[in-house]
């Protein structure tokens, strides 16, 4: 029985419909003579309270509202990289085909086109035994993802009693047969999945493989594992999205999700415009080939943009549940409770914090806790992870405020952005003081197996370095440079080299956009030793004027930018040139 | 504006603030048109925020001051706001609503636009790539405006925001093509004096007749200004989309427009965000910011120029701080380079223009351009790290790198960013001046530009 009702009262994105006692919460719902889509929120007797996706002016009481018996749910099937969707899984591309350069509304389409022809490799025959979480055969869906055909997690299991064979088909084919105690049940090439339901797998691991994102403050100084978590909080003009883009760039993953979530509209053309031009540096494959973006624009209708983030997580769940580690960026989780927030406002709820509601803090734990590197279920054995990063943007760049502080409860890897080294040009502009990673001992080990097994060590004196400075830097600002020792001001120039040569990376530069592991430590490796050189040079004898006057130095710092990766032999010059011009700043000193 | 059709008469019951709260409607529809009119044959205009439950909650834009419970009717004209549009409106001026004020009749319309627009789908928006020159060196040269970008001016009470937008308004060309191009203002809740400022400039510069004018002056309905930028943006977006011409789109100032928005959110007892802005104030200033930008297939562009002035100089204020969250960088001016008399009082290292990058370098401006003006930026925050150094330990503390970077910022300064208001410098003359510049500092000092254009442009 699906329920019927009529709307009796609409404000902004909030529709009151009564006759609605059929109506299940988070139920979707058609909304008014347009057929609007919509959320029930909301039961109270037979009144439901309606989110709604569209803009709902021109909107009536009286008009009627019908339930789907659905909730709100994600087609998961081939056709999904390289999408751009809105908030709710409609492809942006047959909005346009329908409603041109604007967005109209009421349209109906589907997730992916179900009339193409894919071309399925089975991988189980009659009489096998599967279970929920199966994989029954493979499609190619782009040059860089086998998309993997699952037997939804919420299926029987059973015997298979009929597969086709290896062929062209399209979604709509029944490709399987299950029967389990008598019954048969169809397989398509898809299945549904609601939103709001985190997909189950089998086990968790914890997070020991570092995501890799060619950014040096993040690769280095507060890694991501994984299946971890990350937030990176900053006020405007921080960098947050150029930031965002590096990793949704250059990630170590073999899919990334990137959910433009209460943006900009151009941010999400910049993607469109530049990702299928970007080649992987892993495969030499077009990034879009295995991308997927939800974008919900800032001036698109609020209530979608609520959506939007369980909309990506689903989808970033799906391609871990085939063995793929999926990396999922959120930008920006602020607008997400900003839309939190005025649905509350217009529920009349009792507000928290700055008006958000007061299970604000409960969604982000939930939204969180969908990362994780997991074993899926089903076979054959896979594993698979969801790494998240969230942007948030805190208003006046306070992190003190609620969607930031909330938001540092439940993940393990901070990068606070910070204004004051992005108005020095320092980009990206993570402050090192502020930000920490939690994942820091957990993914040694894999430098260790991987790079060197003095990755930890350096890491750590370098970092040692920059807590030195900050020290520095307060009795400098009281009594002026000349008031330290000769050592101590080698200090105050090494970070000021480790500032200029590692902590800052052009994203728009084309060679140091992206950082190899192996170049990360040795530029690291290259300022440790002058660091240890410059000491011992100083207790030889040597002046400071001296050191800061070797021509090494612009060459160390301009490594990031002038050494390609794959001419390391480059930065052993560099080193030999600097051992070389240490010797004469001892030498000419011993000569005097 | 237009009101023909009339639907549904019903009458008031309760008038509070810019609201009014109509009884025994049956048909009215949110968002709709609705005409207040007095016993005295006064008409007003308002929207619908809230219908349900035989009432609704009306939004009046003139304010209503003399309004009356009894003996006032609420008309719901049946469809939502519009604004007339055709090519006749160039050259007019408009009132904060839209509907003439220079005295001549209404323009003959070519089409009825809902004046909220609708959002652009971001799959089809052109990414903004071409420079627009403005002759403002710091603007072209560090904080390039890129057709379709929006790109706000951050300001403070009395400094010269308004002399800079002419400006830029006067002399911004897109080099090497014929284009036709437009100047949308709109003034919401400024001075008379400010928007005669901004007319007189454009007529002087023979540009407005190809300028539209909306003014909402301070003694206007300040629920009007409500209005005011949607009316003017969707004129913007006609011209250049119908039209295919090249808008540029200057709103001053934007904090009058969120005050009124505050009003409406107090007098209807929402739940308020910081400040006591309602909590959708992002979300409602990007429905008008989000209006810039490109269409794939159509000529034409909308390029917004948004002025706001802070409230006590604040940068983290929720309005210049939402907008910032929304616009492709900003402007900001800075008290202090006012104070000195420096015109224009740009703080470049508070400004920024995110979409710089794809505006220039080889083939738009010049290949040295990103690492030129990096360097500058590089360059000016130590310059200022210097001085602050310079004010404890003296002069004479001083090492010859940290003097040379003093030089530079006051060359800087005095040079590069001071202009005279009809100084119209070209792209390489802007270049010229970063990089003679930065040719204060020692070579080894430039780590931002790669050795081939040091050896190129460097100045001994």
């Amino acid at each position: 029985m699906v329920a019927q009702g009529r709307i009796v009262w609409v404000s902004g994105p909030a529709v009151r419909a009564d006759g609605m006692s059929d109506a299940k919460m988070y139920e979707t719902v058609s909304v008014g003579d347009a057929k609007l889509i919509g959320e029930v929120i909301r039961l109270t007797g037979d009144v439901a309270f309606i989110q709604v996706y569209e803009s709902t002016s021109g909107l009536k009481p009286g008009e009627p509202v019908v339930g789907t018996g659905n909730p709100l749910s994600v087609l998961l099937g081939p056709g999904i990289i390289g999408q751009i969707y809105d908030g709710i899984q409609r492809p942006l591309k047959d909005l346009a085909d329908k409603s041109g350069s604007f967005i109209g509304r009421g349209i109906t389409t589907t997730p992916v086109d179900m009339t193409k022809k894919y071309h399925f490799t089975p991988t189980v025959s009659v009489g096998d035994e599967i279970e929920p979480g199966n994989i029954i055969g493979t499609v190619p869906e782009s040059s860089l993802i086998e998309h993997k055909i699952l037997v939804p997690p919420n299926h029987v299991g059973g015997k298979i009693t009929k597969i086709v064979s290896e062929g062209d088909y399209d979604l709509e084919t029944e490709i399987a047969v299950v029967e389990k105690d008598g019954q048969t049940v169809p397989l398509k090439m898809y299945h549904k999945w609601p939103v709001r339901s985190p997909r189950p797998y089998l086990k968790r691991y914890d997070p020991t493989i570092p995501l890799l994102t060619g950014q040096r403050v993040i690769d280095t100084f507060f890694p991501l594992a994984k299946g971890g978590t990350g937030s990176i909080p900053g006020a405007f003009g921080t960098g947050k999205t150029v930031t965002l883009h590096q990793i949704a760039k250059w990630a170590d993953s073999q899919v990334v999700v990137y959910i433009g979530c209460g943006e900009r509209g151009n941010e999400m053309t910049e993607v469109l415009v530049e990702f299928p031009e970007l080649k992987d540096p892993r495969t030499g494959k077009p990034l879009m080939d295995r991308t997927v973006l939800v974008a919900n624009t800032s001036n698109m209708p609020v209530a979608a943009r609520e959506a939007s983030i369980y909309t990506g997580v689903t989808i970033a769940e799906y391609y871990r549940d085939m063995g793929y580690d999926v990396v999922l960026v959120a930008d920006s989780t602020s607008r997400w409770a900003e839309a939190l927030r005025e649905m509350s406002g217009r529920l009349e709820e009792m507000p928290a914090e700055e008006g958000y509601p007061s299970y604000l803090a409960s969604r982000l734990a939930e939204f969180y806790e969908r990362a994780g590197r997991v074993r899926a279920s089903g076979s054959p054995e896979r594993d698979g992870s969801v790494s998240l990063v969230g942007a948030v943007s805190p208003s006046g760049g306070d992190f003190t405020e609620p969607v930031t502080t909330h938001t540092m409860r439940f993940i393990k890897t901070f990068w606070a952005l910070d204004a004051k080294l992005a108005y020095s040009r320092h980009y990206p502009s993570i402050n090192w003081m502020n930000s920490y990673s939690g994942y820091l001992a957990d993914i040694a080990k894999w430098w260790s197996e991987n790079i060197s097994d003095d990755w930890l060590k350096l890491r750590g004196e370098t970092y040692g370095i920059l807590q030195r400075e900050d020290t520095l830097k307060e009795i400098v600002r009281l009594l002026g440079p000349e008031a330290l020792p000769d050592e101590e001001k080698l200090i105050l120039e090494v970070a000021r080299m480790i500032k200029i040569g590692i902590l800052q990376q052009n994203s728009f530069d084309d060679v140091d956009t992206y950082c190899s592991p192996e170049k990360q430590f040795k530029l690291m490796k290259l300022l440790v030793d002058f660091y240890n050189q410059g000491q011992q040079a100083l207790k030889d004898g040597a002046a400071l004027a001296d050191i800061r006057a070797m021509p090494v130095i612009a060459s160390l710092l301009k490594a990031r930018m002038e050494v390609k990766d794959d001419e390391m032999d480059k930065l052993e010059k560099i080193q030999n040139e600097m051992v070389e011009q240490f010797k004469n700043v001892t030498g000419v000193k011993v000569s005097n | 504006m237009s009101t023909k059709g009339g639907v549904q008469y019903s009458k008031i019951a309760e008038i509070k603030g810019p609201l009014v709260i109509v009884d025994g409607v049956e048909n009215a529809a949110f968002d709709e048109l609705v005409e207040i009119e007095t016993n005295e044959g006064e008409k007003r205009l308002g929207k619908v925020l809230e219908v349900g439950n035989g009432k609704a909650i009306v939004q009046v834009f003139e304010g209503t001051t003399g309004l009356s419970v009894s003996g006032t009717n609420a008309k719901f004209v049946g469809k939502v706001m519009e604004m007339p549009v055709s090519e006749q409106v160039l050259g007019r001026v408009f009132d904060g609503l839209g509907r003439p004020k220079d005295g001549l009749p209404d323009p003959v319309a070519s089409s009825f636009l809902d004046i909220n627009g609708a959002p652009m789908n971001p799959e089809q928006r052109e990414y903004p790539k071409d420079f627009i020159q403005t002759g403002v060196s710091v603007i072209d040269g560090m904080l390039t405006l890129v057709r379709g970008q929006k790109l706000p001016i951050f300001s403070g009470s009395g400094m010269s925001h308004n002399i800079l937008a002419a400006q830029i308004a006067r002399q911004a060309s897109v080099v090497g093509t014929s284009d036709e191009f437009a100047v949308v203002f709109a003034a919401i809740g400024v001075q008379y004096s400010e928007a005669e400022y901004f007319r007189r400039s454009l007529e002087e510069s023979g540009a407005l007749k190809r300028s539209v004018l909306f003014l909402n002056l301070a003694d206007d309905p300040a629920i009007e200004r409500i209005i005011t930028p949607r009316v003017a943006l969707t004129v913007a977006e006609y011209l250049a989309y119908d039209l295919g011409m090249h808008v540029l789109v200057i709103l001053t100032d934007m904090t009058n427009y969120a005050e009124a928005l505050r009003e409406i959110s107090a007098a209807r007892e929402e739940v308020p965000g910081r400040k006591g802005y309602p909590g959708y104030l992002y979300t409602d200033l990007s429905t008008i910011y989000e209006r810039a930008g490109r269409l794939k297939g159509k000529n034409g562009s909308v390029t917004q120029m948004p002025i706001l002035s802070m409230p006590s100089d604040d940068i983290t204020h929720p309005i210049p701080d939402l907008t910032g969250y929304i616009t492709e960088g900003q402007i900001v001016l800075g008290r202090d380079l006012f104070r000195q008399g420096v015109y224009p009082p740009v703080n470049i290292l508070m400004s920024l223009s995110r979409i710089m990058k794809d505006g220039i370098g080889d083939g738009r401006t010049r290949a040295d351009h990103q690492e030129v003006s990096n360097q500058n930026y590089d360059a000016y925050s130590r310059a200022q790290e210097v001085r602050a150094l310079a004010g404890i330990v003296g002069k004479a503390g001083l090492t010859d790198v940290d003097l040379n970077y003093m030089n530079f910022g006051d060359e800087f300064e005095n040079k590069f960013l001071t202009q005279a208001i009809d100084e119209n410098r070209t792209i390489e003359e802007t270049l010229g001046l970063q990089w003679s510049t930065i040719s204060n500092l020692p070579k080894n000092e430039l780590t931002k530009v790669k050795d081939k254009f040091i050896e190129q442009y460097y100045k001994e």
